[in-house]
């Protein structure tokens, strides 16, 4: 048994995975597909259950229900010292009595690995750090730390890389630069990356495919471009960025697109972009795909005429309108500052436009603001 | 802003307004002063006088000699005592260690049917009057047809120890992140390994502290010792029956000495903890 799980590699599958804390339910009935030298990240605000399911990964919480497999090895009970699987924990927890160096040996000891030396030394110079092997880890300032926990976790080779908030820590220069070397080591050591995060601008920069996650469950599942240009859900579009959702009724057909009536007005959406289950429909758009344009001045694709511009904010690469629409609702708009047209400004009376194939559909019934209100800044831990 | 204005903007303060400024910021060294005084005199007292030319009785100052340090054990009885209370001071501590580190990490770490009573147990003995706890130690082992004695001795003051190595280590293991110990286990230590490498090691400094306060504890103890200790002497109770008649110059000698080795004991402490930080 040992022997076996800890040799396991391969495809990570969760299947019906659901952690109940007496009438609370972390991770809910979930089950997803982790291919082998992926880089994935799960995503979602505080508390939806992204780090239990990670700590269920790990061995460091027992499923309720469901099974976790590792290739074709079930992991589920396994302890979690015989998981293939290391973490790089949030607030890193490495030894503080022990060197660097032995931090990093740990794993390597534990398993009997023979020349430790060499790998650490070698781990060491990846993470560009082998001047620190005989400091301690107070001594060393939180990116460096981050680096650490990170060296020790890879050193092992796991079939699995597991990493929980790694960045949250730092300040935003360094977790950008963090995010860079981070992906960086990943293709260059090849391991399966599981990154839980609530900070959708890391988790876009770095994942091959994001999972986003909410009250326990996942949301939508797809490339960082699927899951922005496409989402499926209120609670995606608002969470991923920063959506205009307007109400509507599909009220036609044209070829490939709905005909959906928006307030009195007509625009176009790709059938196939569209998540409606009947003619109530929320059609989103992306506020940088919105055009804004004077009245009087040509424009093609939909159009929603009627604003009026309730507010500027010119911050250098764009500028972020707000229009306000003859139905009351406020849009939001950002205008590359490209083309050497003057900015808007407050009170003008302008169109709005944009390209069909843009827009897309979400269920009528849906709370428009879910996941809207959720301010992933503001959330440092779970 | 101008400098020329904000120089001429600077009022003038009177004296009175200075001294009470100054008195407002090193009030808490002159307290201090006072308090550290207050603590230390007896201390001082009792070094001074180790060195007393005394004869029989320690009251007063007859004048300066080594006599006393160059032979500590020339009081009748006096060494025998000390090594008696070194001895009972040392396997008490043994024991109320190894047991009390035991029940720190049980209550400390493990949710168990009882945790609280047992957490509430544990205090009893700090908070039972050493009177009361030694007469009822004493009848307890005359039931049991134990005499007074070395041994009797040695267990009473394992069972008021151990409250205080309890109480100590269980401070530490509180303080320590359990993702530490989560992660050695990440990292393929089994629960042995992740005791031995990471929980031990980082609460020892607990351990050591509370072996320190035990044996301190277990060295000073008369009320209990008295009770249980029958025919034995220990040092307190060597010097409490002396006192009668004139406590010996001795007595301040080790008393001083211990001192010292205390306050040696608690600066390598530091110095040690504070390298480690620093450089290691």
């Amino acid at each position: 048994m040992t022997k076996e799980s800890i040799t396991a590699k391969g495809d990570l599958r969760l299947t019906r995975l659901t952690k109940s804390y007496g009438d609370f339910t972390a991770v809910d009935d979930l089950s997803l597909v982790i291919p082998e030298g992926s880089f994935f990240a799960l995503l979602g605000p505080s508390g939806c259950g992204k780090t239990t399911t990670l700590r269920m990964i790990a061995g460091l919480e027992e499923p309720t229900v469901g099974s976790i497999h590792l290739g074709a090895t079930d992991i589920t009970t396994t302890k979690p010292c015989q998981r293939p699987i290391n973490t790089v924990f949030q607030n890193y927890a490495l030894f503080p009595h022990l060197t660097i160096y032995e931090n990093i040996a740990f794993g390597l000891r534990r398993r009997g690995i023979k020349d430790v030396e060499a790998a650490v030394d070698k781990v060491l110079a990846l993470v560009e750090l082998p001047h620190l092997a005989q400091r301690k880890p107070t001594q060393l300032s939180g990116g460096q730390q981050q680096r650490i926990a990170l060296a020790r976790a890879i050193v092992n080779r796991p079939a699995l890389l597991l990493l929980d908030e790694p960045l949250g820590a730092l300040d935003l220069k360094l977790r950008r630069q963090m995010q860079i070397e981070l992906k960086w080591i990943q293709k260059e050591v090849g391991l399966t990356f599981v990154h839980v995060t609530h900070d959708q601008e890391e988790a876009m920069t770095m994942a091959d495919t994001i999972a986003v996650m909410n009250e326990g469950q996942i949301e939508q599942m797809g490339s960082p471009a699927d899951l922005y240009d496409n989402p499926k859900t209120a609670f995606v579009a608002n969470f991923l960025g920063q959506s205009n959702l307007i109400k509507g009724t599909i009220s036609g057909n044209d070829g490939d697109s709905h005909i959906v009536d928006v307030f009195g007005q007509k625009i176009s959406l790709p059938k196939n972009r569209s998540h409606a289950i009947d003619n109530s429909i929320y059609a989103g758009i992306r506020p940088e795909k919105f055009r804004i344009s004077r009245l009087g001045t040509p424009t093609s694709g939909n159009i929603l005429t009627g604003g009026h511009i309730e507010d500027v904010s010119y911050i250098g690469v764009s500028t972020q309108y707000q229009v306000e629409m003859p139905w009351g609702q406020e849009l939001m708009v950002f205008e590359q500052n490209d083309d050497g047209v003057a900015p808007f400004s407050k009170d003008e009376e302008v169109n709005i436009s944009w390209e069909p194939i843009f827009t897309f559909g979400l269920r009528g019934d849906e709370d428009a603001t879910a996941g809207s209100e959720v301010n992933p800044e503001e959330l440092d831990e779970e | 802003m101008n400098h020329k204005v904000k120089d001429a903007t600077i009022p003038h303060i009177p004296t009175g307004a200075r001294i009470s400024r100054w008195i407002g910021r090193n009030l808490i060294r002159i307290y201090a002063v006072f308090a550290f005084t207050y603590l230390f005199i007896p201390v001082a007292y009792t070094f001074a006088f180790s060195f007393n030319d005394s004869g029989k009785s320690n009251l007063i100052w007859k004048g300066f000699t080594l006599d006393n340090w160059q032979n500590p054990c020339g009081a009748p009885e006096v060494c025998t005592a000390l090594v008696n209370s070194v001895k009972i001071g040392f396997l008490a501590t043994l024991f109320s260690t190894i047991l009390g580190t035991m029940i720190a990490f049980a209550i400390g770490r493990y949710s168990f049917k009882g945790r609280s009573t047992s957490n509430l147990m544990i205090f009893l003995p700090m908070a039972t009057p050493e009177i009361v706890l030694g007469a009822s130690l004493l009848s307890l082992f005359l039931v049991f047809q134990i005499n007074p004695g070395f041994w009797p001795t040695v267990m009473a003051h394992v069972v008021f120890c151990i409250s205080f190595v309890v109480v100590t280590v269980k401070a530490r293991i509180a303080s320590l992140d359990p993702r530490l110990e989560q992660a050695a286990m990440d990292l393929y230590a089994n629960e042995r390994e992740t005791f031995r490498r990471v929980t031990l090691p980082l609460v020892a400094p607990g351990i050591a502290a509370a072996a320190l306060l035990a044996f301190s504890l277990s060295f000073d103890d008369y009320i209990i010792t008295n009770f249980n200790s029958g025919t034995l002497k220990t040092f307190p109770e060597f010097v409490y029956a002396s006192a009668a008649r004139g406590i010996p110059a001795q007595a301040n000698v080790i008393g001083s000495a211990m001192f010292f080795l205390a306050l040696a004991i608690v600066i390598t402490g530091q110095i040690v903890g504070r390298k480690r930080k620093v450089s290691a």
